[in-house]
């Protein structure tokens, strides 16, 4: 193998898995190590910069960070990086004053947005410093798009939305709310710079079985129905109810149904309980709340009596995979099963619907999907002046996406104004400095603790399903957010080797908790994985190799189960180890408008 | 050194010997040597030669004198028995210990200032009466816990960390122990793990003494140009006579090498040597050959390593004594206090 080239700030962005995982690459353990410290404003401000909504991802991310986490690779659990983002948000104080003020002048340009989601609201806050005039149009009354509507209040109450919408709209873009865009030709023509369309995927899919005209009553669209609840048109729901779908959408109405009259609630879905779309905490949370989950129930039919829905009919299958690995359900031959309802609420996907955009105005469309069509990396169209960005852009995903995305998008946005080339994307700030303090001492804190993951205290159920806006997540108090900010590994505190100053003593290997660093002759990496001190086998993380050292060999470390503990440096006799911070600014489009 | 144990969290593919121990269960507490330094890998070496050899903790006993060598027994086999003697009596210890219990391991740990200097005598007596034990030398040729003064192994010529030159011939360790008939006599460096941990694995199968003189650069004061015992130094004048693997009984023996190149040997208690001869002519079974060979390579300036010497079918010093094969305490209170009756018939055969 060739030396690693730490240099590339991929390969050490690569190893802090968090913040590579996250689409908005927010710089996790930094933030944590600010929490742990106390620091709550510095760490929220940090988040801000990287995500804009951290009380709001803090509730309600899909958390694509945890999984990837490297303390789940060591012990049991990761760490619990979304609910340290709440911690921020929560003991923050005021950060009004840290918030960047609006352009001294404007810049001359006018961008339109459509939609008042979270893309919308990113590319809003990256470019209205920058002098923009940022125009954004919903058709709903109030600002923040599916997090006000889909989202249930007892998982995010509304002022932590006000809150955080406000920062951007302080930023002084021109709300038009209550006005939806019914044609993207007739805004074009208004003569915008640019257009960005961050209009969701704004239509529930339905379910259309047998019954489902006569019973429509009461069948239900998962999505409209939420947004009804959070409006407050509707606050009843029948005492028996079934929720179809698997998704995070599935167990938002469940348990919305749980607090507005459903005793018996229950939800349905075709695939089996592990393959649910759901994240595991929401499907946990649900089934606390007396919700039991039934699976591999393909809906047949709705039953109704003189008009009125009376129940559901269901088909038994189970899950056969092909050669190819691929699932096919087939059904068991049982008979199918009956469950008696009052209501239903159909929550098995959504889709995209763009019927207020002309099919002749340069913008193309695939012709499988009916999506137009959208660079991966600038989130241009194929109609130059516009831009897509969250759910509109590659369909249902989460806020966070719709946040990486609408960064994205501002820098081409801001580049296309400027009449530069959109794919030419400007590199991530790199900032290295070492930790070490003294013999055996770091400016971390490099002591590994071995807390498991520690759980968010939740309000007393029975209080918590009497009203819908109760937050159920009490989120962790401050000793309770150290204890869990301890168990960050700093991962981005990097392990750095200098080949020169190593004199192969063996003394990082001997020390070394979890068998990674190797000294061993050099190779082809395929082969190399295989005999250092412990395979590696992890194929999704870097070997760390040095030059050739004086005996001939090399220096191996498996980057994949570090606990970045900086042992190794205590140990090293020479510095040839030494740990280094580094920090990974990924590039936004106004760079100038977050004072740290 | 460092303030922090080591973590307890390990890798998740952490292997499990036949005991259900990993390796990181024969570690003790973390290290105060310096950064660096030889011993550690040492220790490492030992932790490693016990997890591989299935060895329960419990029937290990550590014996050391003085030293920063004699503190390593602390930072290795945290669930064994241990004992740190007064400066160079360690061997008496371990001779005492061996007689009053014949199925421990012994594992005796010395420095060059605690075996060659004020514990030679013991050394030498332990060696001659063939006290079955591992007995390993962690030779750094200097005293480091008083600033680096060199040691009674510090060759002559060698220069200090400060520039002064050594006037006094070095005590070699291993003529030492070839001449006073001990059974397997090995040398190592701590930067070669790869030669010490089957040497150190075939030293505890070996039921006799058992001798390693294993070169352990001190990185604090005798790491430097000049020294004929740092890290470059010995590296560049190593000249290992042999490689070896310990193949255990229940192991199969494959036999895929060149003819002449390779010896096994099988020691007494079923374990073999797997001898992959690096020198065609060095043979490992002949004492007076071994010691002619070791003082013309050390007047060539090399440093001799691998397995010197061993006597597959020591004789240990129970058998001279002709003591019973149960250790004493597990005879019970008849045997070890047979009474006056047994008392007077012995005095009668001396009178």
């Amino acid at each position: 193998m060739q030396p690693t080239d730490i240099g590339n700030p991929d390969y050490f962005h690569k190893v802090v898995d968090c913040q590579w995982a996250c689409p908005a690459h927010t710089p996790v353990p930094e933030y944590i190590r600010l929490i742990a410290a106390g620091r709550h404003a510095d760490a929220y401000m940090i988040n801000w910069k990287s995500n804009v909504f951290p009380g709001i991802l803090g509730r309600t991310c899909d958390r694509p960070c945890e999984p990837a986490c490297r303390r789940g690779r060591v012990e049991e659990e990761p760490v619990a990086i979304c609910r340290l983002k709440r911690v921020a948000a929560d003991f923050k104080g005021d950060v009004g004053p840290r918030m960047p003020a609006p352009a001294d002048a404007p810049n001359g340009r006018r961008i339109a947005l459509v939609g008042a989601g979270p893309a919308s609201m990113t590319v809003v806050r990256d470019l209205a410093p920058l002098g923009y005039h940022c125009v954004v149009f919903d058709g709903d009354n109030r600002a923040g798009g599916m997090i006000r509507s889909q989202i249930p209040k007892f998982r995010l109450p509304e002022e932590i939305i006000d809150e955080e919408v406000g920062y951007i709209t302080r930023l002084g873009p021109e709300m038009r709310l209550g006005q939806r865009v019914d044609s993207l030709k007739a805004l074009l023509d208004e003569g915008y710079d640019a257009v960005f369309v961050g209009s969701g995927a704004p239509r529930g899919r339905d379910l259309p079985i047998p019954g489902r005209e006569e019973a429509a009553a009461n069948i239900h669209i998962g999505i409209d129905w939420l947004s009804s609840v959070s409006f407050g048109h509707i606050s009843k729901i029948g005492r028996r109810v079934i929720v179809l779908g698997g998704g995070n959408t599935a167990m938002d109405c469940c348990r919305s149904a749980r607090r507005l009259g459903g005793e018996d609630v229950k939800v349905i879905v075709r695939s089996g309980f592990e393959e649910m779309k759901a994240s595991p905490w929401e499907k946990e949370d649900a089934i606390a709340e007396d919700i039991p989950i039934l699976n591999y129930l393909v809906p047949k039919e709705f039953k109704h009596h003189d008009g009125r829905l009376i129940g559901m009919t269901f088909e038994k299958v189970k899950a056969e995979y092909d050669a190819r690995g691929r699932r096919k359900l087939v059904p068991t031959g049982e008979p199918d099963q009956f469950f008696e309802c009052d209501d239903v609420l159909v929550a098995v996907g959504q889709e995209n619907a763009f019927p207020w955009i002309e099919r002749d105005i340069g913008l193309d469309f695939d012709d499988r999907w009916d999506m137009p069509k959208v660079d991966e990396v600038t989130f241009q169209s194929t109609h130059p002046k516009v831009f897509f960005g969250g759910d509109a852009a590659f369909g249902p995903k989460n806020i966070i996406w719709a946040v990486a995305h609408g960064h994205a998008a501002a820098i081409s946005i801001h580049r296309f104004c400027e009449g530069e080339d959109l794919t030419d994307r400007p590199p991530p700030g790199v900032h290295v400095s070492s930790q070490k303090m003294g013999i055996h001492e770091w400016s971390y804190d490099n002591a590994i603790s071995l807390d498991l993951r520690y759980k968010v205290p939740h309000r007393e159920k029975l209080q918590a399903l009497k009203d819908i806006k109760a937050e159920v997540e009490l989120g962790f108090d401050p000793e309770l957010a150290f204890a869990e900010a301890q168990r960050c590994l700093n991962c981005d505190v990097q392990t750095v080797f200098t080949d020169a100053l190593c004199i192969e003593c063996d003394a990082c290997v001997d020390i070394c908790p979890v068998d990674c660093i190797s000294f061993t002759q050099n190779g082809e990496e395929a082969e190399l994985r295989t005999r250092l001190n412990a395979p590696a086998l992890n194929l999704t993380q870097e070997i760390y190799v040095s030059g050739a050292l004086k005996t001939g060999r090399i220096m191996a470390k498996d980057e994949d189960v570090c606990l970045h503990c900086g042992l190794c440096a205590e140990r090293c006799p020479t510095g040839a180890w030494d740990m280094q911070r580094y920090l990974i600014d990924v590039a936004q489009a106004g760079a100038a408008c977050c004072s740290k | 050194m460092t303030f922090l144990p080591k973590p307890k969290l390990h890798h998740p593919d952490l292997q499990k010997n036949a005991l259900g121990y990993t390796r990181r269960d024969y570690e003790g507490p973390v290290s105060t040597l310096c950064a660096g330094c030889g011993h550690d890998s040492i220790s490492a070496a030992i932790v490693r030669a016990c997890f591989e050899l299935d060895i329960a903790p419990h029937r290990v006993a550590k014996l050391s004198g003085i030293g920063c060598s004699s503190k390593t027994p602390t930072y290795f086999l945290g669930a064994s028995h241990g004992f740190n003697s007064v400066h160079g009596r360690m061997p008496s210890v371990a001779t005492g210990a061996n007689l009053a219990n014949r199925d421990l391991i012994y594992l005796g740990v010395s420095g060059d200032g605690d075996s060659a200097s004020i514990g030679l005598g013991q050394f030498a007596h332990a060696m001659r009466r063939g006290v079955n034990m591992v007995y390993i030398v962690e030779n750094n040729g200097v005293y480091g816990l008083t600033k680096g003064q060199f040691s009674a192994t510090a060759d002559k010529g060698a220069k200090s960390k400060r520039g002064v030159v050594n006037t006094d011939e070095p005590i070699d360790l291993v003529g030492l122990a070839l001449q006073l008939g001990a059974t397997f006599v090995a040398r190592s460096f701590s930067g070669d793990k790869a030669q010490l941990v089957p040497l150190i694995e075939a030293a505890l199968k070996h039921q006799g003494a058992a001798f390693i003189d294993c070169l352990s650069p001190c990185v604090a004061f005798n790491n430097h140009d000049g020294s004929t015992k740092s890290f470059d130094f010995v590296r560049e004048h190593n000249e290992a006579v042999n490689a070896l693997d310990v193949m255990l009984p229940r192991e199969e023996i494959t036999a895929d090498y060149a003819p002449g190149t390779v010896e096994l040997v099988t020691q007494h208690d079923g374990s073999v040597l797997r001898l992959r001869k690096l020198h065609v002519d060095y043979d490992v079974h002949d004492r007076v050959a071994a010691l002619t060979y070791m003082q013309e390579r050390h007047a060539a300036g090399e440093i001799v390593t691998g397995l010197l010497y061993v006597d597959p079918e020591p004789r240990d010093l129970h058998a001279a004594l002709k003591t019973c094969a149960t250790p004493l305490n597990a005879l019970g209170d008849t045997a070890l206090v047979p009474g006056s009756a047994a008392l007077d018939k012995l005095n009668a055969t001396l009178r």
